[in-house]
Protein backbone atom coordinates (compact mmCIF):
# COMPACT_ATOMS: atom_id res chain seq x y z
CA UNK A 1 0.00 0.00 0.00
CA UNK A 2 1.41 3.29 -1.20
CA UNK A 3 1.53 6.35 0.68
CA UNK A 4 -1.66 9.29 -0.06
CA UNK A 5 -0.70 11.88 -1.98
CA UNK A 6 -1.58 14.07 0.70
CA UNK A 7 1.98 13.98 2.24
CA UNK A 8 3.01 16.66 0.00
CA UNK A 9 5.59 19.25 1.16
CA UNK A 10 5.19 18.23 4.49
CA UNK A 11 2.25 20.55 5.55
CA UNK A 12 -0.51 17.75 5.82
CA UNK A 13 0.58 14.94 8.47
CA UNK A 14 -1.95 13.93 10.68
CA UNK A 15 -3.62 12.32 8.39
CA UNK A 16 -4.62 8.64 9.73
CA UNK A 17 -4.16 6.41 6.35
CA UNK A 18 -0.72 8.23 6.27
CA UNK A 19 -0.39 5.92 9.29
CA UNK A 20 -1.95 3.05 7.79
CA UNK A 21 0.39 3.10 5.26
CA UNK A 22 2.89 3.40 7.47
CA UNK A 23 4.66 5.62 5.52
CA UNK A 24 6.78 7.91 8.11
CA UNK A 25 9.63 7.32 6.81
CA UNK A 26 9.05 8.95 3.76
CA UNK A 27 11.12 12.49 3.82
CA UNK A 28 8.70 15.37 3.02
CA UNK A 29 10.22 17.76 1.67
CA UNK A 30 10.04 17.19 -1.41
CA UNK A 31 6.94 14.61 -2.78
CA UNK A 32 7.28 10.85 -2.63
CA UNK A 33 8.45 9.32 -6.21
CA UNK A 34 5.81 7.04 -7.35
CA UNK A 35 8.30 3.88 -6.96
CA UNK A 36 8.64 4.80 -3.42
CA UNK A 37 8.81 1.23 -1.73
CA UNK A 38 6.27 1.65 1.34
CA UNK A 39 7.61 0.24 4.39
CA UNK A 40 4.44 -1.63 4.79
CA UNK A 41 4.75 -4.05 8.06
CA UNK A 42 5.43 -7.46 6.64
CA UNK A 43 2.49 -10.06 8.01
CA UNK A 44 2.09 -11.26 11.27
CA UNK A 45 3.61 -14.78 9.96
CA UNK A 46 6.37 -13.80 7.16
CA UNK A 47 7.84 -17.12 4.92
CA UNK A 48 11.18 -18.15 6.20
CA UNK A 49 13.51 -16.33 4.61
CA UNK A 50 14.99 -16.96 0.74
CA UNK A 51 18.52 -18.28 0.29
CA UNK A 52 20.61 -15.32 0.97
CA UNK A 53 23.29 -14.77 -2.29
CA UNK A 54 24.02 -10.96 -1.56
CA UNK A 55 27.42 -10.65 -0.11
CA UNK A 56 26.27 -7.44 1.62
CA UNK A 57 22.61 -8.78 2.72
CA UNK A 58 25.03 -11.90 3.93
CA UNK A 59 26.73 -9.74 6.21
CA UNK A 60 24.01 -8.08 7.39
CA UNK A 61 22.26 -11.18 8.20
CA UNK A 62 25.71 -12.13 10.20
CA UNK A 63 25.77 -9.17 12.09
CA UNK A 64 21.65 -9.55 12.89
CA UNK A 65 22.76 -12.56 14.37
CA UNK A 66 25.73 -11.33 16.23
CA UNK A 67 23.47 -9.41 17.94
CA UNK A 68 21.90 -12.46 20.08
CA UNK A 69 25.84 -12.61 21.59
CA UNK A 70 26.18 -9.90 22.76
CA UNK A 71 23.84 -10.07 25.45
CA UNK A 72 26.29 -12.55 27.26
CA UNK A 73 29.57 -12.02 25.59
CA UNK A 74 29.39 -8.12 25.45
CA UNK A 75 28.90 -5.21 22.72
CA UNK A 76 30.62 -6.59 19.56
CA UNK A 77 31.77 -9.63 21.56
CA UNK A 78 34.01 -7.56 23.72
CA UNK A 79 33.83 -9.35 27.48
CA UNK A 80 33.98 -7.11 30.54
CA UNK A 81 34.31 -10.47 32.42
CA UNK A 82 35.16 -14.08 33.12
CA UNK A 83 32.59 -14.93 29.74
CA UNK A 84 34.89 -15.16 27.00
CA UNK A 85 35.20 -12.67 24.41
CA UNK A 86 34.30 -13.33 20.95
CA UNK A 87 36.02 -10.47 19.37
CA UNK A 88 39.79 -10.99 18.45
CA UNK A 89 39.16 -14.37 17.64
CA UNK A 90 39.39 -15.40 14.09
CA UNK A 91 36.71 -16.50 12.04
CA UNK A 92 38.09 -20.34 11.87
CA UNK A 93 38.53 -20.63 15.48
CA UNK A 94 35.07 -19.28 16.34
CA UNK A 95 33.31 -21.55 13.91
CA UNK A 96 35.15 -24.44 14.99
CA UNK A 97 34.35 -23.54 18.80
CA UNK A 98 30.52 -23.11 18.13
CA UNK A 99 30.12 -26.46 16.19
CA UNK A 100 31.96 -28.27 18.82
CA UNK A 101 29.67 -26.68 20.99
CA UNK A 102 26.46 -27.72 18.76
CA UNK A 103 28.06 -31.03 18.43
CA UNK A 104 28.59 -32.04 21.70
CA UNK A 105 32.46 -32.07 20.64
CA UNK A 106 33.27 -29.07 23.15
CA UNK A 107 31.98 -29.25 26.87
CA UNK A 108 29.66 -26.02 27.94
CA UNK A 109 27.18 -25.00 30.53
CA UNK A 110 24.78 -22.95 27.71
CA UNK A 111 26.75 -22.48 24.77
CA UNK A 112 25.91 -25.66 23.11
CA UNK A 113 22.08 -25.41 24.24
CA UNK A 114 22.45 -22.02 21.72
CA UNK A 115 24.44 -23.18 19.03
CA UNK A 116 22.15 -26.10 18.70
CA UNK A 117 19.62 -23.22 17.40
CA UNK A 118 21.57 -22.19 14.71
CA UNK A 119 22.22 -23.94 11.01
CA UNK A 120 26.01 -24.51 10.67
CA UNK A 121 25.52 -21.98 7.88
CA UNK A 122 24.24 -19.28 10.52
CA UNK A 123 27.23 -20.38 12.50
CA UNK A 124 29.29 -19.45 9.80
CA UNK A 125 28.02 -16.03 9.24
CA UNK A 126 28.32 -15.29 12.85
CA UNK A 127 31.70 -16.26 13.22
CA UNK A 128 32.42 -14.71 9.79
CA UNK A 129 30.88 -11.39 11.00
CA UNK A 130 33.13 -11.50 14.62
CA UNK A 131 36.16 -12.30 12.41
CA UNK A 132 36.01 -9.39 10.71
CA UNK A 133 34.89 -7.00 12.99
CA UNK A 134 38.23 -8.43 14.75
CA UNK A 135 40.58 -7.57 11.25
CA UNK A 136 39.20 -4.57 10.81
CA UNK A 137 39.73 -2.57 14.30
CA UNK A 138 43.23 -4.21 14.58
CA UNK B 1 7.87 14.49 9.41
CA UNK B 2 8.00 18.25 9.02
CA UNK B 3 6.46 18.35 12.88
CA UNK B 4 8.76 15.83 13.93
CA UNK B 5 12.09 17.60 12.62
CA UNK B 6 10.77 21.44 13.93
CA UNK B 7 9.90 20.15 17.52
CA UNK B 8 13.02 18.15 17.19
CA UNK B 9 14.96 20.74 16.37
CA UNK B 10 13.38 23.20 18.99
CA UNK B 11 14.05 20.55 21.61
CA UNK B 12 17.87 19.49 20.99
CA UNK B 13 20.41 23.26 19.80
CA UNK B 14 23.04 21.05 19.27
CA UNK B 15 25.16 18.27 18.47
CA UNK B 16 22.85 16.20 16.77
CA UNK B 17 21.21 18.02 14.00
CA UNK B 18 23.10 19.41 11.02
CA UNK B 19 25.58 16.92 8.72
CA UNK B 20 23.02 14.13 8.04
CA UNK B 21 22.58 15.15 4.93
CA UNK B 22 25.33 13.60 3.16
CA UNK B 23 24.55 10.42 4.96
CA UNK B 24 20.87 10.15 3.91
CA UNK B 25 22.08 9.96 0.15
CA UNK B 26 23.92 7.38 0.49
CA UNK B 27 20.93 5.37 2.43
CA UNK B 28 18.83 4.45 -0.45
CA UNK B 29 15.87 5.82 -2.64
CA UNK B 30 13.20 6.26 -0.84
CA UNK B 31 14.60 9.58 1.68
CA UNK B 32 13.30 12.39 -1.07
CA UNK B 33 16.25 14.88 -0.06
CA UNK B 34 16.06 16.32 3.57
CA UNK B 35 17.89 18.17 5.74
CA UNK B 36 17.25 16.52 8.99
CA UNK B 37 17.65 13.71 10.56
CA UNK B 38 14.72 10.55 11.11
CA UNK B 39 14.66 11.12 14.62
CA UNK B 40 13.45 7.67 16.67
CA UNK B 41 11.68 8.61 20.06
CA UNK B 42 12.24 5.41 22.75
CA UNK B 43 10.08 5.61 25.86
CA UNK B 44 11.60 4.00 28.81
CA UNK B 45 15.15 3.29 30.00
CA UNK B 46 15.24 -0.12 30.94
CA UNK B 47 16.60 -3.18 29.50
CA UNK B 48 14.56 -3.13 26.57
CA UNK B 49 14.65 0.87 25.72
CA UNK B 50 18.50 1.27 26.47
CA UNK B 51 19.01 -1.37 24.20
CA UNK B 52 16.96 -0.28 21.31
CA UNK B 53 18.36 3.29 21.77
CA UNK B 54 22.09 2.21 21.97
CA UNK B 55 21.69 -0.09 18.59
CA UNK B 56 19.55 2.26 16.93
CA UNK B 57 22.70 4.46 17.12
CA UNK B 58 25.22 1.74 16.93
CA UNK B 59 23.22 0.58 13.25
CA UNK B 60 22.37 3.94 11.86
CA UNK B 61 24.93 6.44 13.11
CA UNK B 62 23.04 9.20 10.80
CA UNK B 63 19.30 8.31 12.95
CA UNK B 64 18.90 11.04 16.00
CA UNK B 65 17.21 9.06 19.02
CA UNK B 66 16.29 10.67 21.83
CA UNK B 67 15.28 8.00 25.02
CA UNK B 68 13.01 9.73 27.27
CA UNK B 69 13.01 8.36 31.15
CA UNK B 70 12.38 10.37 34.38
CA UNK B 71 14.90 8.46 36.55
CA UNK B 72 18.30 9.86 36.74
CA UNK B 73 19.30 6.03 36.94
CA UNK B 74 17.88 2.86 36.92
CA UNK B 75 18.19 -0.18 39.14
CA UNK B 76 17.74 -3.76 37.32
CA UNK B 77 15.35 -6.42 38.63
CA UNK B 78 17.96 -9.16 37.76
CA UNK B 79 20.16 -9.28 40.50
CA UNK B 80 18.02 -7.36 43.20
CA UNK B 81 17.37 -10.77 44.67
CA UNK B 82 21.39 -10.68 45.39
CA UNK B 83 21.07 -7.93 47.05
CA UNK B 84 18.29 -9.38 49.38
CA UNK B 85 20.91 -12.70 50.03
CA UNK B 86 23.86 -9.74 50.79
CA UNK B 87 25.96 -10.62 47.74
CA UNK B 88 25.62 -7.10 45.83
CA UNK B 89 24.84 -4.02 46.67
CA UNK B 90 22.33 -1.15 45.23
CA UNK B 91 25.16 0.68 43.88
CA UNK B 92 25.94 -2.60 41.96
CA UNK B 93 22.68 -3.06 40.63
CA UNK B 94 22.13 0.63 39.48
CA UNK B 95 23.18 2.11 36.15
CA UNK B 96 23.23 5.89 34.78
CA UNK B 97 22.30 7.05 31.17
CA UNK B 98 26.14 9.05 31.10
CA UNK B 99 27.50 6.55 28.61
CA UNK B 100 24.34 6.12 26.37
CA UNK B 101 24.63 9.59 26.01
CA UNK B 102 28.35 10.67 25.63
CA UNK B 103 29.22 7.55 24.30
CA UNK B 104 26.80 6.64 21.87
CA UNK B 105 25.25 9.83 21.44
CA UNK B 106 21.56 9.55 22.87
CA UNK B 107 19.89 12.34 23.45
CA UNK B 108 18.41 11.75 27.01
CA UNK B 109 15.56 13.64 28.43
CA UNK B 110 14.48 12.97 32.53
CA UNK B 111 10.74 13.30 32.09
CA UNK B 112 7.82 11.07 31.54
CA UNK B 113 5.74 10.77 29.08
CA UNK B 114 2.20 11.20 29.46
CA UNK B 115 0.47 11.43 25.86
CA UNK B 116 1.27 9.81 22.51
CA UNK B 117 -0.37 10.97 19.75
CA UNK B 118 -0.02 7.91 17.25
CA UNK B 119 -1.91 10.16 13.86
CA UNK B 120 0.53 13.31 15.03
CA UNK B 121 3.39 11.06 15.35
CA UNK B 122 4.16 13.10 18.71
CA UNK B 123 4.62 12.37 22.40
CA UNK B 124 3.80 14.54 25.38
CA UNK B 125 5.91 14.92 28.48
CA UNK B 126 4.98 15.71 31.93
CA UNK B 127 7.15 19.22 31.36
CA UNK B 128 4.44 20.43 28.77
CA UNK B 129 7.17 19.78 25.84
CA UNK B 130 5.34 17.87 22.41
CA UNK B 131 8.70 16.18 20.46
CA UNK B 132 7.83 14.38 17.18
CA UNK B 133 9.00 10.92 16.03
CA UNK B 134 9.73 9.37 12.92
CA UNK B 135 9.56 5.92 14.40
CA UNK B 136 8.57 5.76 18.63
CA UNK B 137 10.04 2.91 20.50
CA UNK B 138 7.85 2.22 23.86
CA UNK B 139 9.11 0.18 26.77
CA UNK B 140 7.09 0.77 29.50
CA UNK B 141 7.84 -2.43 31.75
CA UNK B 142 5.19 -3.42 33.79
CA UNK B 143 2.61 -2.34 35.90
CA UNK B 144 0.70 -4.13 38.92
CA UNK B 145 -3.43 -5.36 39.54
CA UNK B 146 -3.15 -4.51 42.89
CA UNK B 147 -6.73 -5.54 43.26
CA UNK B 148 -5.96 -8.68 42.64
CA UNK B 149 -5.31 -10.17 46.23
CA UNK B 150 -8.18 -8.66 48.43
CA UNK B 151 -6.30 -6.04 50.79
CA UNK B 152 -3.43 -5.55 48.77
CA UNK B 153 -2.95 -1.76 47.25
CA UNK B 154 -0.19 0.18 45.80
CA UNK B 155 -0.20 1.87 49.58
CA UNK B 156 0.00 -1.19 51.52
CA UNK B 157 3.30 -2.27 48.89
CA UNK B 158 4.89 1.46 49.86
CA UNK B 159 4.72 0.88 53.38
CA UNK B 160 4.26 -2.50 54.72
CA UNK B 161 4.41 -5.34 51.97
CA UNK B 162 6.17 -4.58 49.44
CA UNK B 163 6.73 -6.16 46.19
CA UNK B 164 9.80 -5.66 45.33
CA UNK B 165 9.26 -6.44 41.62
CA UNK B 166 10.40 -3.56 40.37
CA UNK B 167 13.59 -2.80 42.04
CA UNK B 168 14.42 0.41 44.13
CA UNK B 169 12.95 1.52 47.13
CA UNK B 170 10.88 -1.73 47.47
CA UNK B 171 14.48 -3.91 47.60
CA UNK B 172 15.28 -1.84 50.40
CA UNK B 173 12.12 -2.30 52.52
CA UNK B 174 11.63 -6.07 51.83
CA UNK B 175 15.65 -6.24 52.82
CA UNK B 176 15.23 -3.71 55.81
CA UNK B 177 11.90 -6.08 56.97
CA UNK B 178 14.65 -9.17 56.02
CA UNK B 179 17.11 -7.91 58.46
CA UNK B 180 14.64 -6.84 60.87
CA UNK B 181 13.04 -10.01 61.30
CA UNK B 182 13.29 -12.23 64.46
CA UNK B 183 15.44 -15.82 64.33
CA UNK B 184 12.53 -18.18 63.57
CA UNK B 185 10.39 -15.80 61.99
CA UNK B 186 8.60 -16.54 58.78
CA UNK B 187 9.03 -15.40 55.50
CA UNK B 188 6.02 -15.92 53.11
CA UNK B 189 6.53 -14.90 49.00
CA UNK B 190 3.66 -15.20 47.10
CA UNK B 191 4.55 -15.60 43.00
CA UNK B 192 1.71 -14.73 40.74
CA UNK B 193 -0.15 -16.80 37.96
CA UNK B 194 1.12 -16.25 34.44
CA UNK B 195 2.50 -14.32 32.39
CA UNK B 196 4.67 -11.99 34.40
CA UNK B 197 7.95 -10.43 34.93
CA UNK B 198 10.89 -13.05 35.16
CA UNK B 199 9.30 -16.55 35.69
CA UNK B 200 12.01 -17.67 37.75
CA UNK B 201 12.57 -14.72 39.87
CA UNK B 202 10.68 -16.06 42.62
CA UNK B 203 12.06 -19.00 42.98
CA UNK B 204 15.54 -17.43 43.22
CA UNK B 205 14.06 -14.75 45.31
CA UNK B 206 13.20 -17.94 47.79
CA UNK B 207 16.75 -19.05 47.40
CA UNK B 208 18.65 -15.80 48.24
CA UNK B 209 16.92 -14.93 51.21
CA UNK B 210 17.35 -18.52 52.55
CA UNK B 211 20.90 -18.10 51.85
CA UNK B 212 20.79 -14.45 53.71
CA UNK B 213 18.67 -16.77 56.79
CA UNK B 214 20.62 -19.42 56.70
CA UNK B 215 23.70 -17.56 57.92
CA UNK B 216 22.02 -14.70 60.06
CA UNK B 217 18.27 -16.29 60.75
CA UNK B 218 18.73 -20.56 60.80
CA UNK B 219 15.67 -20.96 62.51
CA UNK B 220 13.36 -19.06 60.37
CA UNK B 221 11.29 -20.47 57.41
CA UNK B 222 10.07 -19.37 54.08
CA UNK B 223 7.04 -20.48 52.90
CA UNK B 224 5.88 -19.99 48.86
CA UNK B 225 2.07 -19.41 48.44
CA UNK B 226 2.25 -19.83 44.62
CA UNK B 227 -0.49 -19.10 42.61
CA UNK B 228 0.32 -21.26 40.22
CA UNK B 229 0.65 -25.35 39.72
CA UNK B 230 4.46 -25.46 38.58
CA UNK B 231 6.90 -22.75 38.15
CA UNK B 232 9.99 -21.91 35.82
CA UNK B 233 13.04 -24.54 36.47
CA UNK B 234 11.20 -26.19 39.00
CA UNK B 235 13.24 -29.48 39.33
CA UNK B 236 16.56 -27.20 39.49
CA UNK B 237 14.91 -25.24 41.84
CA UNK B 238 13.35 -28.06 44.52
CA UNK B 239 16.91 -30.12 44.27
CA UNK B 240 19.29 -26.77 45.31
CA UNK B 241 16.80 -25.97 47.89
CA UNK B 242 16.92 -29.83 49.29
CA UNK B 243 21.02 -29.38 49.10
CA UNK B 244 21.80 -26.00 50.59
CA UNK B 245 18.66 -25.46 52.88
CA UNK B 246 17.15 -28.48 53.70
CA UNK B 247 13.68 -27.92 55.45
CA UNK B 248 13.66 -23.91 55.12
CA UNK B 249 11.64 -23.60 52.25
CA UNK B 250 8.48 -25.07 51.91
CA UNK B 251 6.13 -24.60 47.99
CA UNK B 252 2.73 -24.48 48.20
CA UNK B 253 1.02 -25.28 45.05
CA UNK B 254 -2.18 -23.27 44.26
CA UNK B 255 -4.21 -26.06 45.12
CA UNK B 256 -2.14 -27.29 47.58
CA UNK B 257 -3.02 -24.14 50.07
CA UNK B 258 -1.00 -22.06 48.24
CA UNK B 259 -3.66 -19.71 46.06
CA UNK B 260 -3.87 -16.03 48.50
CA UNK B 261 -7.30 -15.31 48.56
CA UNK B 262 -7.24 -12.50 50.46
CA UNK B 263 -4.79 -10.21 52.82
CA UNK B 264 -5.24 -9.19 56.09
CA UNK B 265 -2.06 -6.66 56.85
CA UNK B 266 -2.67 -5.72 59.88
CA UNK B 267 -2.75 -9.37 61.63
CA UNK B 268 0.00 -10.20 58.60
CA UNK B 269 -2.33 -13.02 57.60
CA UNK B 270 -2.82 -15.01 53.98
CA UNK B 271 -6.20 -16.31 53.94
CA UNK B 272 -5.75 -19.58 51.57
CA UNK B 273 -7.96 -22.56 50.85
CA UNK B 274 -6.64 -24.18 53.74
CA UNK B 275 -6.59 -21.76 56.12
CA UNK B 276 -4.84 -18.45 57.68
CA UNK B 277 -0.58 -18.52 56.68
CA UNK B 278 0.87 -16.10 59.16
CA UNK B 279 4.25 -14.41 57.89
CA UNK B 280 6.68 -11.77 59.91
CA UNK B 281 7.76 -10.81 56.59
CA UNK B 282 5.30 -11.18 53.14
CA UNK B 283 6.81 -10.16 50.20
CA UNK B 284 3.55 -10.77 47.33
CA UNK B 285 4.04 -10.19 43.96
CA UNK B 286 1.53 -8.87 42.21
CA UNK B 287 -0.68 -9.80 38.95
CA UNK B 288 0.89 -8.31 36.01
CA UNK B 289 0.03 -5.90 32.76
CA UNK B 290 1.87 -3.61 30.58
CA UNK B 291 3.19 -0.37 32.20
CA UNK B 292 0.93 2.64 32.28
CA UNK B 293 2.13 4.34 29.08
CA UNK B 294 0.81 1.31 27.11
CA UNK B 295 -2.75 1.50 27.95
CA UNK B 296 -2.63 5.67 27.68
CA UNK B 297 -1.54 5.26 24.44
CA UNK B 298 -3.65 2.75 23.24
CA UNK B 299 -1.53 0.06 22.58
CA UNK B 300 -2.68 -2.87 24.67
CA UNK B 301 -4.89 -5.46 23.49
CA UNK B 302 -7.60 -7.01 26.36
CA UNK B 303 -5.42 -8.67 28.09
CA UNK B 304 -3.60 -6.01 29.33
CA UNK B 305 -0.46 -6.43 27.47
CA UNK B 306 0.94 -5.05 23.79
CA UNK B 307 -0.08 -7.24 20.77
CA UNK B 308 3.28 -6.95 18.14
CA UNK B 309 4.67 -8.02 14.81
CA UNK B 310 7.14 -10.01 15.90
CA UNK B 311 9.18 -9.60 12.88
CA UNK B 312 9.68 -5.74 13.33
CA UNK B 313 7.93 -5.82 16.99
CA UNK B 314 6.01 -2.90 15.96
CA UNK B 315 2.45 -2.75 17.17
CA UNK B 316 -0.48 -3.98 15.72
CA UNK B 317 -3.00 -1.20 16.77
CA UNK B 318 -0.81 1.68 16.03
CA UNK B 319 1.87 2.04 12.94
CA UNK B 320 4.89 3.66 13.79
CA UNK B 321 5.45 2.71 17.17
CA UNK B 322 7.26 -0.32 18.37
CA UNK B 323 6.43 -1.89 21.83
CA UNK B 324 10.01 -4.20 23.36
CA UNK B 325 10.50 -5.90 26.75
CA UNK B 326 7.73 -6.75 29.21
CA UNK B 327 4.98 -5.27 27.79
CA UNK B 328 4.79 -7.14 24.52
CA UNK B 329 3.35 -10.28 23.38
CA UNK B 330 6.53 -12.09 22.27
CA UNK B 331 5.21 -15.82 22.19
CA UNK B 332 7.53 -18.27 23.55
CA UNK B 333 10.18 -15.78 24.57
CA UNK B 334 9.19 -14.92 28.60
CA UNK B 335 10.12 -11.41 30.09
CA UNK B 336 13.21 -11.48 30.99
CA UNK B 337 15.82 -8.76 30.23
CA UNK B 338 17.36 -10.70 28.40
CA UNK B 339 14.45 -11.49 25.89
CA UNK B 340 14.02 -7.20 26.53
CA UNK B 341 17.45 -6.36 25.29
CA UNK B 342 17.01 -9.19 22.48
CA UNK B 343 13.73 -7.33 21.48
CA UNK B 344 15.22 -4.47 21.71
CA UNK B 345 17.74 -5.03 19.27
CA UNK B 346 16.22 -6.77 16.60
CA UNK B 347 13.32 -3.82 16.98
CA UNK B 348 16.50 -1.29 16.32
CA UNK B 349 17.49 -3.25 13.47
CA UNK B 350 14.15 -3.52 11.79
CA UNK B 351 13.57 0.26 12.72
CA UNK B 352 16.83 0.98 10.55
CA UNK B 353 15.23 -0.98 7.61
CA UNK B 354 11.81 0.41 7.75
CA UNK B 355 13.45 3.89 7.73
CA UNK B 356 15.61 3.27 4.53
CA UNK B 357 11.75 2.03 2.93
CA UNK B 358 12.71 -1.74 3.30
CA UNK B 359 11.48 -5.00 4.88
CA UNK B 360 12.84 -5.40 8.25
CA UNK B 361 15.41 -8.33 7.77
CA UNK B 362 14.51 -11.57 9.15
CA UNK B 363 14.91 -11.37 13.28
CA UNK B 364 17.22 -13.24 15.85
CA UNK B 365 16.19 -13.79 18.78
CA UNK B 366 17.73 -15.08 21.77
CA UNK B 367 17.21 -15.88 25.68
CA UNK B 368 19.70 -16.84 28.72
CA UNK B 369 18.08 -16.41 32.41
CA UNK B 370 20.64 -17.53 35.51
CA UNK B 371 19.08 -18.05 38.30
CA UNK B 372 21.26 -18.49 41.41
CA UNK B 373 20.62 -20.72 43.72
CA UNK B 374 23.67 -20.44 46.52
CA UNK B 375 26.72 -18.54 45.77
CA UNK B 376 28.14 -21.62 44.17
CA UNK B 377 25.01 -22.86 42.81
CA UNK B 378 23.70 -21.28 39.57
CA UNK B 379 21.17 -22.65 37.05
CA UNK B 380 19.88 -21.31 33.55
CA UNK B 381 17.52 -21.89 30.83
CA UNK B 382 18.07 -20.83 27.59
CA UNK B 383 16.18 -19.87 24.29
CA UNK B 384 16.68 -19.38 20.59
CA UNK B 385 13.56 -18.30 18.87
CA UNK B 386 12.01 -18.17 15.13
CA UNK B 387 9.04 -17.23 13.43
CA UNK B 388 6.67 -19.26 12.96
CA UNK B 389 2.78 -19.31 11.97
CA UNK B 390 1.90 -18.82 15.27
CA UNK B 391 4.30 -16.20 16.40
CA UNK B 392 7.54 -16.44 18.16
CA UNK B 393 8.43 -19.88 18.81
CA UNK B 394 11.54 -21.68 20.48
CA UNK B 395 13.86 -23.44 17.66
CA UNK B 396 13.29 -27.11 17.94
CA UNK B 397 15.92 -29.22 19.57
CA UNK B 398 17.72 -25.29 20.52
CA UNK B 399 17.78 -23.80 23.99
CA UNK B 400 16.38 -25.75 27.61
CA UNK B 401 17.81 -25.98 31.10
CA UNK B 402 20.59 -26.73 32.95
CA UNK B 403 20.85 -30.83 33.10
CA UNK B 404 19.41 -32.24 36.32
CA UNK B 405 22.42 -34.48 36.87
CA UNK B 406 24.49 -31.29 36.28
CA UNK B 407 27.70 -31.67 38.27
CA UNK B 408 28.72 -29.36 41.25
CA UNK B 409 31.14 -27.86 39.24
CA UNK B 410 29.15 -27.43 36.35
CA UNK B 411 26.99 -25.78 39.28
CA UNK B 412 29.12 -22.83 40.21
CA UNK B 413 30.74 -22.80 36.43
CA UNK B 414 26.97 -21.44 35.83
CA UNK B 415 27.27 -19.50 39.29
CA UNK B 416 30.61 -17.35 37.47
CA UNK B 417 28.85 -17.26 34.24
CA UNK B 418 25.51 -15.73 35.81
CA UNK B 419 27.92 -12.67 37.27
CA UNK B 420 29.76 -12.60 34.51
CA UNK B 421 26.24 -11.97 31.90
CA UNK B 422 25.36 -9.21 34.55
CA UNK B 423 28.27 -7.47 34.02
CA UNK B 424 28.43 -7.94 30.18
CA UNK B 425 24.52 -7.09 29.69
CA UNK B 426 24.22 -4.01 31.47
CA UNK B 427 27.62 -3.07 29.86
CA UNK B 428 26.12 -3.95 26.28
CA UNK B 429 22.99 -1.84 27.22
CA UNK B 430 24.02 1.12 29.37
CA UNK B 431 27.46 1.06 28.76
Amino acid sequence: MLPKKNVMLGLVFAVVPLFQASSTVIAADAPAPAATPAAVVAPAAPPAPAPITDPVKLRERGQILALSCSGCHGTDGKSASIIPSIYGKTTGYIESALRDFKSGARMSTVMSRHAKGYTDDEIHLIAEYFGNLSKKKN
Amino acid sequence: MSISRRDFNKLLVSGVAGSAFGLFGMTGTSFAAGGAKKHVVVVGGGFGGAATAKYLRKLDPSLAVTLIEPKAAYVTCPFSNWVLGGLKTMKDITHTYAALHAKHGVNVIADRVVAVDPAKGTVKLSGGKTIGYDRLVVSPGIDFKFDAIPGYSQKIAESKIPHAWQAGPQTLLLQRQLHAMKNGGTVVICPPDNPFRCPPGPYERASLVAHYLKANKPKSKIIILDAKEKFSKQGLFTKGWERLYPGMIEWRSATGGGKVLKLDADKMTLETDLGAVKGDVINIIPAQKAGKIAFDAGLTNEKGWCPINPSSFESTIHKGIHIVGDACVAGAMPKSGFAASSQGKVAAAAIVNLLRGQEPAPPSLVNTCYSLIGPKYGVSVAGVYQLSATGIVDIPGSGGLTPADASDDQLEQEALFAEGWYTNICKDIWG
